[in-house]
C-alpha cells in the first residue's frame, strides 16, 4: 500500500484535454466540467473541435481540444494558457504544446508516442525523449496498455471497445488528480450506456482504474483541491449557451402564455438549440426539422401569424438564406424570434469556430429599409435572459428580432445561479390579442397602431369578424391595403423604423462598470464580454483606472449610448470581425472611437487584451 | 343565416388581366366555400408570388401573401400550430414548381393537412412571359428566343412521386369538374394538391384548347372515374390498358375488347397506378387524365405532432423549475 499523497490548495487551474476527433475528448471534457460544477468552482469552458466528423486518426488537423477553467473565486474565461495539458497522441501534443504555460504538466499518452504516429505529427524525433519537454512535468502515462489491462476478462468486449475507454481513464486519472467526485461520473456511465451493460462496465472500470493510477503509482507525488468559490447564495448548474437559449425558449412559452414553434435546419453550431428543445414537448411546444433554412424561416413566420411565437436558429450562412422571411416578417409586422449563432465565415468559413462578424449581416442584410432590433448574449447562461427580452420587444412591437450569440457561447459552459420561476418577467402583460374591430367605422383595420408603440394589432386567424389580409406588398397606412402611393410608402417606411427606434425608451440605459473616473472605457458586445472584463481586472491590478460597458442591445441602441460615449477622452472597442460595431459607433455618433480586431476563430485571451488595454491607457494618460 | 359567395368576397379590386383563367377559379372557390360550412374566420388562404397568388386578397377570410415560392413552408408553420384551421395554399407553376419546389414536395412529403391549387398557365405571367416548369420544351419566349432548352415537370407526376395522398387534376373553365374535386378534397385528411389548367388568354393563350375546345374536348379529356374502367371519346371508344412493361397506352376499345382496360382505383395506396396514368400525357395537347389520382388516407404531420405532444403531456405539463434544476445541481448557501 502506497503512502497517502499530499494534496496541494491551489486557487485555480486550466486544464486541456486534447486527443483525436474519435477519442472522445469533448465527452471527457463536458463530464470533468459536470464534476467541477457540482463541488461549487466557478468555470468556464471552451470546446474546440475540426469540422471533421472524424479525421484521420493520428493527424494535426483532427485533434480536437476541450479546455477548462476552474477555480475558487469567480472568473471570466476559459483561461489564456493552460496549467495541464492531456495529449492523447503526438499529434494533440503537437498542436497545443505551444499555448501550455511554462512549468505545466504535460500528461501524455506514452503508447501513442510510436513511429506512425509521430510520423503523422510531423515529428523527426520522440519529443517525449529529445528535450522538447524539457521546461514542463512530463507524466508518461501508457493509457493504451493499461486501459487494456483494467478492462481484461469483460466478456463480450472488443479490443477497440476496450480502447474505447482510454478516455475515461484519463478522466479517473485527472479526476484523482484534482480531487474530483467520482459518484456522479458512475451514475452518469450507467445512464449513458445502460443498453450496454459491458460497455457501462467497461467505462466504469477505466475510470476507476484512471483515479486508482493516479492514487498508486509512484509517477505523481501529489494532487491538487480548489476550494469553492464563494458564489451568490443559491441553487447553481452548469450550463451552456445554447441549452441556456432552449430552456429560455420553454420559458418564454410559459410565462407569455402563447405556444413556442420552432423550426430549425441542421448547422453547426445552431443545431443543439433544435436538439435540445425537441425534448421539452410537454410545454406544448412544437418544433420542426425543415427542408431548408428558408423553410424554416417561413414555418416560423406562419406560427407567428397564427397567433404563436415563431423561432428559427441558424449560424451564419443560414442567416442569409432567411434573409427575405424576415424582410416579409418585418413587412406584416409579426413577432419571431431569429437566432443566429455565429461562427466564422464567409460562407461555410470554419463551421466550428468562433466569431462575431454577423453584426452588418443583422443590421442591414435585407433589401429595402428594414430594421429589426438586434440583442446579444454576453455569457452561457445569459442567453436564458436574453431570450426572455428578445420575446418581450418581438411579441410587443411585433417584430422579428435577431438574436446573436456564437459558437464560443454556444458549446461554452458556466455555473448558472437558477432563477426563481415566478420572478422571471411576465410576458402576458406586454401583449394582447385583439378580438374587436378597433376603427371607429366598425371596420377592423389591420395597420392602426398603437400611438405609444407603434404596434399594429395582432388578429390571429380564428378570430370571428376580424378576416384580413396581409402581405409583401406595401400597404396603405392604417387600413392595410394594397398600396402603390409613393407618400404612403414614405410614411409607411418611416413608420417601421420609427417603431423600432422607439423601443430605445423601453430597454435599460447604458451602464458602465469600473472605473468612474476612468478615461478609457472599453465597449463591446457579446461573447467576448468575459475576456474583457478580465483584462479590465488585470490592469486595474495593476495601478490604472478603466470603465467598462458591454452592449446587449445592438438595435436600437440604448439612449443614452452616446453621451456615455462622448464623456470619455477614448473609447476602445475589441471585437471578434474586422470593426463592425466601431463603424456603427463611429457613424452614429461621430465618436472617434478605437478598434481591436482578431479573427482566429477563437476568442480573445485576456492577456492579449490587457497589453491593448495598456497600450491605450499609456495613451490617455 | 346561411353564407353566400358574396361573404366570400372581400373589398379588394380584382386585378387580374381582362379574360383571365383566375377569375373563373376565384369564382368557384368563393361559391364553394359557404358549402363547407367552415366558419368564414377560421378559413386562410396563403399564396406566394404571381399572379394566383394574389388570390387571398380577393377572399373574405384571412389571408396571408407572402413570398415567392414559400407559401407552402409558412403553411406548414401556421398548419402545424392551429390544426384546427381551414388552410388553403394558391400557386402558380412558376412559384411551386420553380423557386418553391423543395417546399411544395416536402409539404407534400409530410402530409401537412393543407389544400394546394396550383394554377399551371404553363406560362409566367406576373413578370411577362417568361417561360415556365411546366412549359414545354422548345418553348419560344423573351428569355428563351431559341426556344427552351428544358424539359417540363408534369406536376401530378411530381405530386405522386413526393407521395402526396390526394392528387387530382381540373381545368379552370369547367366550373363542375373544379367544384367537384374541392368537395372530394374538402373530405380528405392530409395535402390536398389540385393541378388547375389555367388559361392566360395574355401570355399562352389557348394553351390547354386540346382539353377545352368544342370540338377537341371530348376526344382529349380522359374522365377519370373511381372503379370505373378507363375510357373516353365522344362514343366512348377510346381506352386504356396495361403494358407489359407496366405502362400504359391508349387503344380503341374495339380492337382490344372492354375486358382489357384498366380500371381506375384512385384509393390503390401504392401510386404506380396512379403515376402510369399520369403519364399517358406529358403535354395538355392530347388526350389527358382530368380528376381524380389518388386519395388515400394516412395521419397528417399536424396529427403525428400532436400525439407527441400529448403522449409527453401524460406525466402531466412540463413544470420549469423542474427543468432548470434538472441534471447536476448544487446549492451555495451564505
Amino acid at each position: 500500500m502506497a503512502a497517502p499523497k499530499t494534496v496541494q490548495e491551489i486557487d485555480k487551474v486550466v486544464i486541456r484535454l486534447a486527443g483525436d476527433s474519435g477519442d472522445g475528448m469533448q465527452v471527457t471534457g463536458d463530464r470533468f466540467t459536470n464534476a467541477t460544477a457540482v463541488l461549487g468552482n466557478d468555470l468556464a469552458t471552451l470546446p474546440d473541435f475540426p469540422a471533421e466528423i472524424r479525421a484521420p486518426a493520428g493527424t494535426l488537423f483532427g485533434v480536437s481540444g476541450f479546455q477548462l477553467h476552474f477555480a475558487d473565486h469567480d472568473i471570466l474565461t476559459p483561461g489564456d494558457s493552460p496549467n495541464v495539458l492531456v495529449a492523447m497522441n503526438p499529434a494533440a501534443l503537437k498542436t497545443n504544446l505551444g499555448d501550455l504555460l511554462p512549468g505545466g504538466i504535460v500528461i501524455a499518452n506514452t503508447d501513442a508516442f510510436e513511429d506512425r504516429n509521430l510520423a503523422k505529427a510531423e515529428y523527426t524525433s520522440n519529443p517525449l525523449t529529445d528535450g522538447t519537454l524539457q521546461d514542463y512535468q512530463l507524466f508518461e502515462v501508457p493509457l493504451n496498455k493499461l486501459t487494456l489491462g483494467a478492462l481484461e476478462g469483460i466478456k463480450g468486449l472488443s479490443q477497440k471497445e476496450a480502447l474505447r475507454s482510454k478516455n475515461m481513464f484519463a478522466l479517473g486519472l485527472l479526476s484523482w488528480m484534482f480531487s474530483r467526485p467520482v459518484e456522479g461520473t458512475e451514475d452518469w456511465v450507467s445512464r449513458k450506456f445502460g443498453s450496454r451493460p459491458e460497455i457501462a462496465e467497461a467505462n466504469v472500470k477505466a475510470f476507476r482504474a484512471g483515479y486508482a493510477f493516479g492514487e498508486t503509482t509512484e509517477v505523481f507525488t501529489h494532487s491538487y483541491s480548489i476550494k469553492p468559490a464563494k458564489l451568490a447564495p443559491g441553487t447553481y448548474r452548469n450550463v451552456t449557451g445554447n441549452t441556456a437559449l432552449a430552456y429560455g425558449l420553454v420559458a418564454a412559452g410559459e410565462r407569455s402564455g402563447v405556444q413556442v414553434f420552432l423550426a430549425g435546419y441542421p448547422i453547426t453550431p445552431a443545431s443543439d438549440v433544435l436538439h435540445e428543445l425537441s425534448r421539452h414537448k410537454s410545454f406544448g411546444i412544437k418544433t420542426m426539422q425543415a427542408e431548408d433554412e428558408i423553410s424554416a424561416a417561413g414555418a416560423a413566420l406562419g406560427a407567428s401569424f397564427g397567433g404563436s411565437l415563431g423561432v428559427t436558429i441558424t449560424s451564419g450562412p443560414g442567416l442569409d438564406l432567411k434573409a427575405e422571411t424576415i424582410s416579409l416578417g418585418i413587412s406584416v409586422e409579426l413577432p419571431m424570434l431569429v437566432f443566429d449563432i455565429q461562427r466564422a465565415g464567409p460562407s461555410t468559413g470554419m463551421p466550428t469556430k468562433t466569431e462575431q462578424a454577423d453584426l452588418m449581416l443583422a443590421m442591414y442584410g435585407r433589401h429595402g429599409e428594414s430594421p429589426l432590433p438586434i440583442l446579444a448574449p454576453r455569457s452561457p447562461s445569459d442567453c436564458f435572459d436574453i431570450v426572455l427580452e428578445a420575446a418581450r420587444i418581438a411579441l410587443k412591437y411585433r417584430t422579428p428580432v435577431i438574436v446573436l450569440s456564437d459558437a464560443f457561447l454556444a458549446t461554452g459552459a458556466e455555473p448558472w445561479k437558477l432563477p426563481d420561476v415566478d420572478e422571471l418577467p411576465d410576458l402576458s402583460r406586454v401583449f394582447e390579442f385583439t378580438t374587436a374591430s378597433n376603427h371607429e367605422s366598425g371596420e377592423f383595420w389591420p395597420f392602426l397602431r398603437d400611438p405609444v408603440t407603434l404596434a399594429r394589432p395582432w388578429a390571429i386567424p380564428g378570430t370571428p369578424g376580424l378576416e384580413h389580409r396581409i402581405g409583401g406588398l406595401e400597404k396603405s397606412d392604417g387600413r392595410g391595403d394594397i398600396s402603390y402611393d409613393p407618400d404612403n410608402h414614405d410614411r409607411m417606411v418611416r413608420l417601421r423604423a420609427a417603431k423600432i427606434a422607439g423601443i430605445a425608451r423601453d430597454i435599460p440605459a447604458a451602464e458602465v462598470t469600473g472605473d468612474a473616473d476612468a478615461d478609457v472605457l472599453v465597449l463591446g458586445w457579446g461573447s467576448t464580454y468575459g475576456p474583457i472584463r478580465a483584462a479590465c481586472r488585470r490592469v486595474r491590478t495593476k495601478g490604472h483606472k478603466v470603465a467598462q460597458l458591454h452592449l446587449r442591445h445592438l438595435n436600437p441602441f440604448p439612449a443614452n449610448l452616446g453621451d456615455v460615449l462622448r464623456s470619455y477622452s477614448s473609447v476602445v472597442i475589441p471585437e471578434i470581425n474586422l470593426g463592425q460595431l466601431l463603424r456603427l459607433v463611429r457613424a452614429e455618433y461621430l465618436v472617434d472611437a478605437h478598434g481591436y480586431q482578431k479573427v482566429t476563430g477563437a476568442p480573445f485571451k485576456a492577456g492579449e487584451l490587457e497589453s491593448v488595454l495598456l497600450h491605450h491607457l499609456g495613451g490617455a494618460s | 343565416m346561411p353564407l353566400t359567395k358574396k361573404d366570400y368576397t372581400s373589398d379588394q379590386d380584382v386585378r387580374w388581366c381582362p379574360g383571365c383563367g383566375d377569375y373563373a377559379v376565384l369564382a368557384a372557390v368563393q361559391t364553394f366555400m359557404p358549402e363547407l360550412g367552415i366558419p368564414r374566420e377560421n378559413t386562410v388562404f396563403i399564396s406566394g408570388i404571381g399572379c394566383s397568388s394574389r388570390f387571398p386578397y380577393y377572399m373574405e377570410t384571412y389571408g396571408f401573401h407572402t413570398i415567392h415560392g414559400r407559401a407552402p413552408a409558412i403553411a406548414t408553420g401556421l398548419s402545424v400550430t392551429r390544426p384546427n384551421l381551414d388552410v388553403w395554399v394558391v400557386t402558380g407553376d412558376g412559384d411551386a414548381l420553380s423557386i418553391g419546389g423543395n417546399h411544395l414536395i416536402h409539404a407534400m412529403r409530410r402530409n401537412v393537412n393543407l389544400t394546394i391549387l396550383l394554377f399551371n398557365n404553363q406560362i409566367y405571367g406576373l413578370t411577362k412571359g417568361q417561360y415556365s416548369p411546366t412549359s414545354e420544351l422548345g418553348k419560344v419566349t423573351k428569355s428563351t428566343p431559341f426556344g427552351s432548352a428544358d424539359y417540363p415537370f408534369n406536376p401530378v407526376s411530381l405530386a405522386l412521386g413526393a407521395e402526396c395522398s390526394f392528387v387530382a387534376r381540373t381545368i379552370d373553365s369547367d366550373r363542375a369538374h373544379l367544384t367537384e374535386i374541392l368537395r372530394k378534397a374538402s373530405k380528405h385528411k392530409g395535402t390536398k394538391f389540385i393541378e388547375i389548367y389555367q388559361n392566360c388568354n395574355i401570355f399562352n393563350d389557348d394553351a390547354f384548347i386540346a382539353l377545352t375546345g368544342r370540338d377537341t374536348k371530348k376526344l382529349n379529356q380522359i374522365r377519370l372515374e373511381h372503379g370505373k374502367p378507363v375510357r373516353f371519346g365522344p362514343n366512348n371508344e377510346r381506352g386504356v390498358t396495361a403494358s407489359h412493361d407496366g405502362t400504359l397506352r391508349i387503344v380503341d376499345v374495339e380492337e382490344v375488347g372492354e375486358d382489357r382496360l384498366v380500371i381506375h382505383d384512385e384509393r390503390a395506396l401504392d401510386a404506380a397506378h396512379a403515376f402510369a396514368l399520369s403519364r399517358l400525357s406529358h403535354t395538355p395537347t392530347g388526350p389527358t387524365p382530368i380528376g381524380m389520382f389518388r386519395q388515400v388516407d394516412r395521419p397528417t404531420y399536424e396529427e403525428l405532432l400532436d400525439r407527441q405532444v400529448a403522449q409527453a403531456r401524460q406525466k402531466g405539463p412540463g413544470d420549469l423549475n423542474r427543468l432548470l434544476r434538472s441534471g447536476d445541481t448544487w446549492d451555495v448557501v451564505a
